[in-house]
Order: structure tokens, then C-alpha cells, then sequence
């Protein structure tokens, strides 16, 4: 390597069919698809990619090693280099990322899948608290934004109309997503944990996504116009909710700015925001005004598979760019109780690619 | 950019125990990253960001432990990232920071890796449940017997190597004051004599489970200048996986192993890997994987690896000690344990092995696989900064 840090681009993306339950298909099933999906449109075979990481959760399979069996589906023979997260893709994306900066590999595939359907998910998604003083008691994650978002009413930064009217918003969005689970005019339903009703928290659903990143010239060979990831951060907050301010979230702002997103404005923004409340928050930390358009895609409130949801918010911002709709774009996505941990990725499109 | 070269200036690791009831997970992976932080010279705030590995989650009961340690860690308001590749977690959580320094995203990082076994029972972790496989309901030790047994069958070694092994390992850990099993009344006799498990494995051939953590502080150049310990050198590091099960798959010898040590070898300028590495911390959960790991890295010719063991050529004074630290058989807090042979490895080449030090060693081999021998890490660390 020479000069300034390497270029690296998101070349190719692909997602499933988010839905509410798979029990027709195992997990390599959900995952070979979407691999196979962005080889092909990249004309990439697994030998030729440098790194493969990937993303998930045992807790939502069930079962220890999960992601084990899922690696007989990238088809890793000859012997991969090859590593894992127990988080989002997103992190794994990082991870990628990252490798690709070494100089160490040239390519590299991403994956990240989530069958939430597996168990009770409200039930499961409260062993991730702290296992002596919180976990025993139960608090369910709804029940926990349910804090967070009346915080943010305490605070008059939003009320329940305006958290109605992101969830009908981001499903009209969805409306025109081939992928979503939740869309078009979808009732905002009772309230489940006041002051959150049914249509202000995402829906429960399995799904999987890949991508393929590359470096340098290579990915202009790969891409029409690669979305250039030029930042990519994350931060994490203290896991007790009693020492946080609910209605902030430092660790996003921190992120977004060593990411490098406040230098210029962007022109889209695809955030991991899986309770309404949670877009007031971001949009604050972020610094979002009306000109930028938030979660074309509708967002996790139309499709939310867990530990995938995060890495389809970077893959949505990437495909916005690949097809010229978005010149400049951020993506976010979160993990933990509350937007405990945030991860902000900038990307670029070449103007003159358009 | 040129690559920045990667030190090691900081290891901790805990007690090591059968049930740390003392501690907290919290507070067990504190006491690892403080020793560490301490043999750095450095405090909390000199840290950039934080790498974690473990295990299966279900070893402790605890979904993505990482954001309820993120205090404990001192992570707050920093990149914390959670790696997972099986039981070699801790090797690829110790790669994955040190790439996060070669690339220069961050200067000085924290790579930890823990297992708190005491909070649940692994060897019913291991056992693939149905309906995603056969049930097995034998830990990792039944998974592995067969490939131990297809190993003798193929090498034609003689049945006394696993005990051989065992016993090495388990005297040189009486020099190991963190390992998990001191048995200060250990013969080669008692080892032979200790009830059959998983035929050919008997007891004291197996690895304990313990609650432990091991954490190590990677920096750069100028960091490596500032330390007030002398560092050890990355000089390569890799990682491969390949398929569980398949129909093309060698257990005994895998391609993934074979290939990780000669990618470490090539980046390392190794080309007599028996020769010029001085002494290995290599990963065996089970006594004769020291002679199968000794021939699938390199070190020996296939089938040859028990002739090294039985000569005593693997032993503390031989002339590639192997295990010096009493290994994964005297110490096997699972998440931990792969990083905890990158440490040992890196404390050979600084000089600060204690009673279990190779005088004069140079160059040293950290290993880690995990899953059905399907996923490896591995680093090679020297006492001098890499060329260039």
C-alpha cells in the first residue's frame, strides 16, 4: 500500500422476503439465496472473494454455533478466510471494512440473517440485559421503548400523533418495497406498552441479506457506480438505562461525526430506528432537517429482521446510490436496549458515474 | 499507507478456576483487562476501542454479553465490537484487533476474550440439539474421538502418546501460576489408569472446564515505544474455515489448518516452521491433538507427529517445547482459551514467561481452531519488529 488510505465500495446488494415465519426453511436456506444473489450480479465466484464475515445471533436460532452450518452455504471449500459477529451485519460489515483498509484482501462478502420467529421474541430479547440486577425482572424491549419514547413526551419532543404519523409514513414507503413485510395503510392499532401502540414498533419477522464490498479500481469493475463507503464508526453507551439520557443518543452523534457525515449534507438517510420514537431520537442526533429523505424504504417499522435489519440499512443506502437516485447517503444501525450501541457508515456516489 | 506494524505491550489474564464464585462476568473480564492495561503502563482512557470475543452465548445464559460489559470494559462512548467464530474465537478476536491497528483506524486497542462455564454446563452447550442434527448428547469429546481414533489408525502411533501428552502438560502447568489444575501429585501412571471417557480419551486426557478471561493491549509503533515492557511482534497472522461436514472433508488433517499455518509461515518468512519457530502454544482440548495439530502445522511429516512426543522434542526442555503454559488441558475457559495461546506466545518472545519460560525464545506460534476443526486462527509473534 502507498498513499492515502484505500477507497473501498458497497458493489452489490441483495435481501430475502421478510416474513413472519419460516418454518419451511433452515437457515443456510434463507442465507444461500442472497449470496448467491449478489455473486451473480458481481459475476463473482466464492474463490474469488477475499473476506467473508458474517453476523447473527444463537439466541434467536436457539441453539449454540449456529452460524456454523450456515458457512456450508457460502460453499467454503477450497478453505475461506473467514470470520463472524454475534451482532448486526452491520458490525460484520465493519469487521470488512476494515480488512480491506489492511490491504490484506480485496473483496469481501457480508452476510447477516435473523429467524425471530424461532422463539418468543419479547421473552428472548431480555436475556441481553444485564443477567444479575435486570434480566431476573424480565423487561421486555417494548417495554423498554416504551420508556424511551415517553421521555421523549415528557420533554415535548414529540407526542403520540407524531409518532403515528412516522410509522404511517414509513409503511407507505414500503408500499412500493418487494421485499417488506408491513406496508401501505396499516391500522396504528392499541396501545401494546403506553405510549407505543401496535403500529409504532416493528414488526416480527426472519430474514437474511448479503453484500459484496470492494476496493479501489476493482469495484468500479464490479459496479455501474459502487457507493463509496468514505466513513464508517460505531460507539457504545452505558448499558444501565438509569445513567443515559433516553431522549439523546451521544454514541450517534460521536459515530456519524468520526465517520465523517457532518463535512457535507447528505441526501438520504436509511436509519435503524425500530420504534418511531427512536427516529425522533436519531433524526436529533444526526441533525436531520426536512430536506433529507429518511427510510425510503420504509425501514425497520416495515421490515425488522433481527441482526440483518442493520447491514439492509447500509445495502438500502448502496442501492439508492447504484441506481442514481441518492448522490451522498448515511446509514445507521443499532443494538442493545434503548439505541445502547450506534454504527453510522457514509456513502458516496461518484457524480460522474450518474 | 504502508501497514502498521502490530505489538503486543499489554497481557492479563485471570485466575483461572473451576467456578469463579468470587466474581461477577463482569467483574472476572475486569480482572483480566486491568492486569493488562497494568503490564502496558497504561489506564482506561489510553484505550481507543475494544474488541471482545466469547464463546456461545448460551454458555453463561447471557444474549450478546458485550453490551452489558461495555461498562466493565471501559467502552463507554468507544467502538465495541463481539466476535464469534467457536473455539477459536479467541485467536480471531485478537487478529480482528490487531487489523483494526494495521490499518490504522485506531492506535491502541483492547482484545479480550472470556468463558464463565461455572454460569451453565458446555458439555450439554455442545450437543447439537434436534431438530438441526442428530443428537449427539456427547459433548465435543465424543465429536472428536473418532478423528483421534482414525488418526492412530492412519500414523500406526502407539497408545501410550495421549497419556504422554497429558502428563507433560499437566506438570508444566504446575509452573503456570494462573492455570486451572495444579496436580502436584500427577503421574504418568495416574493419567493411564484414569477412567476411559471417549475411547481412546481417557480423563486426565481431556481439558477442564473453567471460568477465565485473557486480555491482551495492541498498539503500533510509537505506542510499542512508549511501553514500558518489551513488546512482542506480530510478524503473521491468518485465519481459514471450511465446512463442518462433507464427504471431501480430512478431520485428521484439515485443508483449513494446513492452510492458515502456511499463510502465517508466508507472511512471517517462515520457511522451516520446526526450525525457526522456537517454542508453540497450540490449542489441544484433547491429548493426541498435540501430535495431530504438530503434523497439520507443519512441523512434522504425516504420521510422524507422536515420534516428536514420544522423544521428548515437545517437552518444556526439548527442542520445540509445545504447551509450556500447561495448555488447554491444564485451563479451558472455552471463549478464552485461543486467546490465551496468543498470549502465552507472546509472553515466550517478551521474556515474561516466569517459571514456564523457553530461554532465548525468538519466535514463537499462537493457534486456535474451533467448530468440528473447521474454523483456525493462528499468529506468529517475534521478540524483534517485523522487517520493513
Amino acid at each position: 500500500m502507498s498513499g492515502a488510505p484505500r477507497e473501498v465500495a458497497v458493489v452489490a446488494f441483495a435481501q430475502s422476503d421478510h416474513r413472519r415465519r419460516t418454518e419451511d426453511l433452515s437457515e443456510v436456506e434463507m442465507v444461500m439465496p442472497v449470496i448467491h444473489q449478489v455473486l451473480d450480479r458481481t459475476g463473482l465466484r466464492t474463490g474469488d472473494i477475499g473476506f467473508t464475515c458474517s453476523g447473527s445471533s444463537d439466541y434467536l436460532a436457539g441453539r449454540a454455533f449456529s452460524f456454523t452450518m450456515a458457512l456450508d452455504g457460502v460453499g467454503a471449500w477450497p478453505p475461506i478466510c473467514e470470520s463472524h459477529v454475534e451482532m448486526d451485519g452491520a458490525w460484520a460489515l465493519y469487521e470488512a471494512w476494515v480488512k480491506l483498509l489492511t490491504g490484506e484482501a480485496d473483496t469481501a462478502l457480508v452476510y447477516a440473517w435473523g429467524k425471530s420467529s424461532s422463539g418468543p421474541l419479547r421473552d428472548v430479547l431480555t436475556r441481553q440485559l444485564d443477567p444479575y440486577y435486570t434480566a431476573p425482572l424480565w423487561p421486555d424491549p417494548i417495554a423498554l421503548a416504551a420508556l424511551q419514547a415517553q421521555a421523549l413526551i415528557d420533554a415535548g419532543l414529540t407526542d403520540e400523533d407524531a409518532l403515528a404519523a412516522i410509522g404511517a409514513r414509513s409503511r407507505a414507503d414500503a408500499a412500493h418495497h418487494p421485499h417488506a413485510q408491513l406496508t401501505g395503510d396499516v391500522p396504528q392499532g392499541d396501545h401494546i406498552v403506553r405510549p407505543l401502540r401496535r403500529g409504532d414498533c416493528p414488526p416480527i419477522g426472519d430474514g437474511a441479506a448479503a453484500m459484496i464490498i470492494a476496493a479501489g479500481p476493482g469495484a468500479r469493475r464490479l459496479c455501474a457506480r459502487p457507493a463509496w463507503l468514505r466513513g464508517m464508526d460505531h460507539r457504545i453507551e452505558p448499558h444501565g438505562l438509569g445513567v443515559r439520557d433516553l431522549t439523546d443518543s451521544p454514541s450517534t452523534r460521536l459515530a456519524a461525526e468520526r465517520a465523517g457525515a457532518f463535512t457535507r449534507p447528505v441526501d438520504t438517510a436509511e436509519l435503524h430506528a425500530p420504534f418511531s420514537s427512536q427516529e425522533v431520537v436519531l433524526r436529533r442526533a444526526l441533525d436531520l432537517g426536512p430536506e433529507v429523505r429518511v427510510n425510503p424504504s420504509g425501514g425497520a417499522l416495515a421490515a425488522h429482521p433481527l441482526m440483518a435489519a442493520g447491514l439492509i440499512r447500509v445495502g438500502e443506502a448502496a442501492a439508492r446510490i447504484h441506481r442514481g437516485d441518492s448522490d451522498r447517503a448515511l446509514a445507521h444501525a443499532t443494538s442493545g436496549p434503548c439505541l445502547q450501541q450506534n454504527l453510522v457508515a457514509v456513502l458516496e456516489g461518484d457524480p460522474r458515474d450518474r | 499507507m504502508t501497514a502498521e506494524p502490530v505489538a503486543v505491550v499489554g497481557i492479563g489474564q485471570t485466575r483461572h478456576a473451576a467456578a469463579r464464585r468470587d466474581v461477577s462476568i463482569a467483574g472476572l473480564v475486569r480482572e483480566a483487562a486491568r492486569r493488562a492495561l497494568d503490564d502496558a503502563g497504561l489506564d482506561w482512557a489510553d484505550i481507543d476501542a475494544v474488541v471482545i470475543g466469547k464463546a456461545p452465548d448460551f454458555f453463561e445464559g447471557v444474549m450478546m454479553p458485550e453490551l452489558y460489559l461495555a461498562d466493565a470494559l471501559g467502552a463507554v462512548g468507544k467502538p465495541l465490537l463481539r466476535v464469534h467464530t467457536a473455539g477459536s474465537v479467541g485467536g480471531s478476536t485478537a487478529l480482528v484487533a490487531a487489523q483494526l491497528v494495521t490499518a490504522r483506524v485506531h492506535a491502541t486497542v483492547l482484545a479480550l476474550a472470556f468463558e464463565k462455564q461455572s454460569e451453565s454446563n458446555a458439555m450439554w452447550g455442545l450437543s447439537l440439539p434436534v431438530p438441526f442434527q442428530q443428537p449427539l448428547l456427547a459433548g465435543a469429546g465424543g465429536f472428536f474421538a473418532p478423528h483421534v481414533r482414525a488418526y492412530i489408525r492412519r500414523s500406526g502411533a502407539p497408545p501410550s502418546i495421549g497419556s504422554l501428552v497429558a502428563y507433560k502438560d499437566r506438570r508444566n502447568a504446575l509452573r503456570n501460576p494462573y492455570a486451572h489444575l495444579h496436580e502436584h501429585d500427577i503421574t504418568l501412571e495416574k493419567v493411564q489408569a484414569s477412567p476411559m471417557l471417549w475411547d481412546p480419551i481417557r480423563y486426565s486426557e481431556t481439558c477442564p472446564s473453567s471460568d477465565g478471561a485473557c486480555a491482551m493491549v495492541l498498539t503500533g509503533r510509537a505506542g510499542a515505544a512508549r511501553a514500558p515492557r518489551p513488546p512482542a511482534w506480530l510478524h503473521g497472522g491468518a485465519m481459514r474455515s471450511e465446512p463442518t461436514l462433507f464427504a471431501g472433508k480430512d478431520p485428521v488433517s484439515p485443508r483449513a489448518g494446513r492452510d492458515c499455518a502456511a499463510e502465517v509461515y508466508r507472511r512471517a518468512g517462515i520457511t522451516d516452521p520446526r526450525r525457526e519457530i522456537d517454542v508453540a502454544e497450540i490449542y489441544v482440548p484433547f491429548s493426541w491433538y498435540e501430535p495431530m495439530w504438530l503434523e497439520n502445522l507443519g512441523f512434522a511429516a504425516e504420521g510422524e507427529g507422536w515420534r516428536l512426543t514420544e522423544s521428548g522434542v515437545t517437552a518444556l526442555d526439548g527442542e520445540l517445547p509445545v504447551n509450556p503454559s500447561g495448555g488447554v488441558l491444564s485451563a479451558n475457559p472455552i471463549g478464552a482459551s485461543g486467546m490465551i495461546r496468543f498470549a502465552e506466545a507472546a509472553l515466550q518472545v517478551r521474556g515474561a514467561a516466569g517459571e514456564h519460560q523457553v530461554p532465548g525464545a525468538r519466535r514463537a506460534l499462537g493457534h486456535a481452531y474451533g467448530g468440528g476443526s473447521q474454523f483456525f486462527a493462528m499468529w506468529l509473534v517475534g521478540s524483534e519488529p517485523p522487517p520493513g
